[in-house]
């Protein structure tokens, strides 16, 4: 009768190590990589719609209506040494960054208070179901009769923009934290802004980035549409105001201008800033779904 | 010898006097304890006056079919849980809330801080729990990561790790900790077959390395046998403490007496309930 029978693979060396750790870990092509940077991707795909844009406005050849990107890119240049395209900037960015900042800031102080009292989940789940849905440019002439014509107002509607999509999303976030993680945080003795801080806040991460770039969306647009309602205040408007500007001086290229500017800004912060941040967290950590 | 073992496992001998005996100096004592979950329209009672109690050293198996609350009664002594009667003391102190003095395995594999290496995971309540300075932590995170046998994944971050190299840097954390008991919840019973011989092979060494004290949870009788030197026996629905089988590590493999006494457990455990899960 047969009895069982182990038999070797050829090559088989008794408990062969793998002294090189390349044998097991390969890398990828270079060409694999660049592809696989999906801003590289992005950025080709811009360069074809630019392309086409500036065929499309030569066949059309009418300035008034739409200037090539060739017109376009000029007066973005000179406008830019003339110095005046920069203070614009400045100015938005100012503003923006204020209401971002405090928006956020008010949105962690409310989302902590949320998770640790339950007054405070009431509270912001009342409040984020009624003023979420609220566009917060609608608040803008509110806004102007508390704080008149001003940064004031304006940083006001921001943090309305960014305050309730950062907060929902990072409440969402913490209540999403699996129960063994938030055991495991407790079995560390953390309690309180410890804890919240060093386990619910990167448990929570990509929620909570996600937030972020929602309000981050929120409030560039609602600042560029509140710029072209009334735009200048103490004699220095924003970029919002010289799309307006330009466009009551006819000077669409201007205009054009003035909407690169924006689509630009837009584009780096959302695809350089947040994607940085992003890879250098939750892709890192394996936690982006 | 397996005689005597055979004697331990009889439900109704033994039991009061060896709780007498260790009353006074035991590391855990669990004194009749009910634990129960409140439900929106019920209250479900998972334990019903268990007693049992655990020495420095010991390796503690709570071994019961499914259901018959062994996680809840190691949620209780985790201190997750407070008892509805009953008390539960570590070191002559009422357990209150989670501590770093009883660190915790869990079955799950998302266990792990997904945001930090292996390294920063076993670290990390090092750092916070035990206030170590920074190098001391390092240290001896390293060393036990080594005596897990993963010093190649060291700045690995937990996804791109194994299963089973997940529990092990778990097995790592808690232990590096040095607690006064490790609770381990069904540590290996998320592995294939293969991988849980192997670990559970390596928590033996492990023990004999630094004879930590462990209370370990699971429902294969093989397991129990294999790692444990006392099993406490569950039955269900509510749990209650069946019996306390002792002497287990002196059990061996080649001679049949582990066979012999998996199968006395096992009649133990189903037979006059009638029926099996
Ligand atoms: N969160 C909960 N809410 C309500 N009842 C629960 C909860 N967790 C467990 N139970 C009940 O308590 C009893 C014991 O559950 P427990 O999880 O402790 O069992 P177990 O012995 O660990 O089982 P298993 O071997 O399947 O893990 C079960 O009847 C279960 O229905
Ligand atoms: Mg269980």
């Amino acid at each position: 009768m047969p009895s069982p029978q182990i038999i070797l693979a050829a090559d088989v060396t008794t408990n062969r190590q793998h002294t090189n750790v390349a044998e097991v870990e390969q890398r990828l092509g270079s060409l694999e990589l660049i592809l696989g940077i999906s801003a590289v991707r992005k950025t080709v795909l811009i360069i074809v719609l630019a392309i086409i844009w500036q065929v499309y406005a030569s066949y059309l050849d009418n300035p008034l209506l739409f200037p090539t990107l060739s017109d376009t890119l000029t007066t973005l240049y000179d406008r830019f040494v003339d110095g005046t395209l920069p203070s614009r900037i400045w100015t938005t960015l100012q503003v923006l960054i204020t209401g971002y900042v405090a928006g956020t800031l008010l949105a962690a102080i409310l989302t902590i208070l949320a998770i640790n009292t339950r007054i405070g989940t009431d509270f912001l789940e009342t409040m984020t179901a009624m003023f979420n849905p609220l566009p917060a440019i609608s608040l803008l002439p509110l806004a102007l009769i508390w704080f008149g014509l001003g940064a004031s107002s304006l940083v006001f509607v921001l943090i309305h923009s960014v305050l309730w999509a950062v907060a929902l999303n990072t409440h969402a976030g913490f209540l999403g934290v699996s129960r063994t993680l938030r055991m495991v945080g407790g079995n560390y003795g953390l309690t309180g802004l410890s804890y919240v801080m060093r386990i619910l806040v990167p448990a929570a991460f990509p929620s909570i980035l996600t937030g972020l770039k929602i309000g981050w969306a929120f409030a560039w647009r609602t600042l560029i549409a509140a710029e072209l309602v009334f735009g200048v205040s103490s004699g220095q408007g924003g970029l919002g105001w010289f799309i307006f500007e330009n466009r009551n001086l006819l000077d669409i290229p201007a205009v054009f201008a003035g909407l690169l500017t924006v689509i630009i800004i837009g584009l780096i912060v959302e695809n350089l800033v947040f994607q940085t941040i992003e890879r250098h967290t939750i892709q890192k950590w394996g936690m982006k779904e | 010898m397996l005689q005597a073992i055979q004697q331990k496992i009889d439900p109704t001998a033994g039991l009061p006097d060896v709780k007498a005996a260790s009353e006074a100096r035991s590391l855990l004592t669990v004194d009749q304890v009910t634990l129960r979950y409140k439900t929106p329209n019920l209250l479900i009672t998972a334990t019903e006056d268990v007693s049992f109690s655990v020495e420095r050293s010991d390796r503690f198996v709570l071994l019961g079919p499914s259901g018959c609350g062994k996680s809840t009664l190691l949620k209780a002594v985790g201190g997750y849980m407070a008892p509805v009667s009953g008390s539960i003391h570590i070191n002559g102190r009422p357990v209150k809330k989670p501590g770093a003095d009883r660190m915790m395995v869990f079955q799950e594999f998302d266990q792990l801080l997904p945001w930090k290496t292996v390294l920063e995971n076993v670290m990390f309540p090092l750092i916070v729990a035990r206030k170590l300075p920074r190098r001391e932590a390092e240290a001896r995170a390293r060393e036990y990561i080594d005596k897990v046998k993963l010093t190649r994944a060291t700045d690995s971050y937990p996804h791109t790790l194994s299963g089973g190299m997940k529990q092990r840097v778990a097995i790592a954390r808690g232990m590096a900790m040095q607690p006064d008991i490790l609770l381990m919840d069904e540590p290996f019973a998320a592995l294939d077959a293969l991988t849980r011989r192997q670990m559970q092979d390596e928590l033996l060494q492990l023990w004999e390395d630094t004879r930590f004290t462990v209370i370990f949870v699971t429902h294969s009788i093989a397991e129990a046998i294999k790692i444990s030197n006392r099993i406490l026996l569950l039955s269900p629905h509510p749990g209650r403490v069946k019996a306390e089988v002792i002497n287990v590590d002196r059990a061996r493999q080649d001679d049949g007496s582990a066979a012999a006494l998996e199968r006395d457990i096992h009649n133990l455990l189903f037979s006059e309930s009638g029926h099996r899960e």
